[in-house]
């Protein structure tokens, strides 16, 4: 068993390692890309012109010294410049992260809110008709795809009820289509993990004692079980900050709502892989630093954790 | 000779065999029977999709355009699902996309198994670095949203079958091996091993042999909710536009496709949209129950 300091030491090696391998795999799924230079230059440019180009980049180097430059421009965060935009890569995918932050707490805010009360209250209704139909929408949010969600979402509440606007980023009713179709799967996990990290705990021993000795059923329920069950909760809970990123991709691009994912998308599209880069490292940077956040709150809360 | 029939039922008698297989029969839940017929039902409709298609899934009629649900299209011909926006017949297009979503389902857990399979089985059995490795390897891929990482590699590469199967493939290797890996590992110390290889037994012939049989059953529960997850994931690909590309019909290409046309042809996405939910779940469940009676100790996972 080592101390807090070891664990937190060895967890940020292996984020460190993570991150390593993550940026190797873009260079050389870049690598694989072939020749960027015929992107930057219009289709006449001289043979002369491709090669300065090509100096300018650095492609003239061999592999290693590429690998070597390309690792020190992304502890700098430099990708170069985008073609689409003209201006530093970094620069343009960190100007849409503010739109996949604020679509990403609002969904996981929603999924929580509804989730974890929905999740106790099936677990203590048992069986009941709530339970059943909770679980129900449970397994069918966890199975349907995300893009499907959304075209529901939308069919149904936005052209049909006329509630909400279809795609795009403004007021408040903006949000609503896009956080629901994003958080449902979300919604979905911590209402199931809720209901059978209750369950178990409710059988549990120091449960009957409670209730053997008069204790009020509310509070067996708030003081006893929930604090127990808070951590498995917790955990599915984390985790869920990294579907959430992934469904990020898909939702913006349903709704068109103006995000990172979106930004990863379009930026394909137009070929312009610096951009792509950015925004591939920018989701694995957060996600990473998410998870060596949660681990350290994990290994806090529970010594048991810190293996 | 009638003595000879008379005295075989003695060893015939049906012995209900002990163990969980048969403790668990007397509440196979019709639900299995359902999933399972579903399954089959769609490798059946996948493999006869010329015989059972009503029209060409690629050729259209312009004068039949966008046509509800019909018995009469405009071009004379019955549309159960309706056309789509060239005037294709949906359901004939959903029928053919069956292909695209089980070849590439079926193909990518071959390759997501075999390689996070072996991977484990060596992970688990050898330990010390090489453990040690293929594990952080295994953390550095879970410790990232791998649609991203799909998105890019498809880009860079081109949506053709095999990228797709590779690429849908390996963003499910590392299920399966930390789960065997975690089996194998406990395996290893069996009495059982150690004696084989006492015996002179080779270390392949231990892990074909003694080990692989044991692993089997969670392998079967794993490759059955990966089979989900790989469908899942190629239609959102092929919604993307990083899938299959038209005008061959996908499940996932149609709703992308019908994303446009919402507003007045709402049957282009939604058709497509029920078949594809309806196949994750069915599969998903199936595996879920297949883990409860196959391998209790699952749960977690």
């Amino acid at each position: 068993m080592r101390g807090l300091g070891g664990f937190l030491a060895y967890r940020l090696l292996r984020t460190l390692v993570a991150l390593w391998l993550v940026s190797t795999v873009v260079f050389v799924v870049m690598r694989l890309s072939g020749d960027p230079v015929p992107l930057l230059l219009p289709p006449d440019a001289p043979i002369s012109e491709m090669e300065r180009v090509r100096h300018d980049l650095g492609l003239d180097q061999p592999l290693p010294v590429q690998y070597a430059v390309f690792l020190r421009n992304v502890v700098r965060g430099d990708f170069g410049r985008s073609i689409h935009f003209r201006q530093p890569a970094m620069d343009v995918a960190r100007s849409y992260l503010v739109a996949t932050f604020e679509l990403g707490l609002v969904a996981f805010a929603i999924a929580v809110v509804v989730a974890f009360p929905v999740g106790v209250i099936s677990a203590v209704r048992r069986n009941s008709l709530l339970d059943h139909t909770a679980m129900g929408f449970a397994l069918i949010g966890q199975s349907a795809p995300t893009f499907f969600i959304g075209i529901v979402l939308i069919l149904l509440l936005a052209l049909r009820l006329d509630l909400f606007p279809t795609s795009g980023r403004g007021d408040w009713r903006h949000l609503v289509l896009p956080a629901l179709t994003l958080g449902a799967f979300t919604m979905a996990s911590i209402a199931r993990i809720t209901r059978s990290a209750v369950l178990e705990v409710l059988r549990a021993d120091f449960v009957r004692t409670a209730r053997a000795k008069g204790v009020a059923e509310s509070w067996v329920i708030v003081k006893h079980t929930l604090r127990n069950a808070a951590l498995p909760i917790l955990t599915i809970t984390g985790l869920q900050f990294g579907t959430l990123l992934g469904g990020a991709v898909v939702t913006e691009t349903v709704f068109a709502w103006p995000g990172i994912g979106r930004l990863a998308i379009q930026s394909i599209y137009n070929r312009d892989y610096p951009v792509v880069q950015s925004t591939v490292f920018i989701a694995a940077v957060l996600f990473i630093v998410i998870n060596l956040c949660l681990d350290v709150l994990y290994g806090v809360l529970d010594p048991r954790a810190r293996a | 000779m009638p003595a000879a029939s008379t005295s075989a039922p003695a060893g015939a008698i049906p012995v209900a065999l002990p163990g969980p297989a048969t403790f668990r029969r007397a509440r196979v839940p019709w639900v299995l029977y359902a999933t399972a017929g579903f399954i089959g039902l769609l490798v059946v409709v996948a493999l006869s999709a010329p015989l059972l298609a009503p029209h060409d899934p690629e050729r259209g009629s312009l004068r039949a355009r966008l046509e509800a649900p019909t018995l009469e299209g405009a071009d004379g011909r019955v549309h159960v699902l309706g056309t789509d926006q060239l005037g294709r017949d949906v359901l004939s297009r959903i029928i053919f996309g069956t292909r695209v979503s089980l070849t590439i389902g079926f193909a990518a857990v071959a390759v997501g198994g075999l390689v996070g399979g072996l991977l484990g089985l060596v992970a688990g059995f050898r330990g010390g670095w090489t453990d040690e490795v293929i594990m952080t390897v295994a953390d550095a891929q879970l410790a990232f949203p791998f649609i991203l990482l799909a998105i890019g590699i498809i880009a860079v590469l081109g949506p053709s079958f095999p990228n797709l199967i590779v690429v849908v493939g390996l963003s499910g290797w590392v299920t399966y091996a930390r789960v065997l890996r975690a089996q194998v590992l406990s395996l290893r110390q069996r009495d059982f091993v150690s004696a084989i290889l006492g015996l002179g037994g080779s270390i392949p012939r231990v892990l074909l042999r003694h080990i692989l049989p044991n692993v089997a059953s969670t392998f079967m529960v794993i490759a059955t909710l990966e089979l989900a997850r790989a469908i899942v994931l190629e239609a959102t690909l092929s919604f993307l536009g990083l899938g299959i590309q038209p005008p061959t019909p996908s499940w996932g290409g149609m709703i992308h496709e019908g994303r446009e046309y919402l507003d007045s042809a709402w049957w282009i996405s939604v058709f497509p949209g029920v078949v594809l939910m309806l196949t994750s779940l069915v599969v998903s469940r199936t595996g879920d129950w297949l883990r409860d009676v196959l391998d209790p100790t699952l749960r977690g996972e």
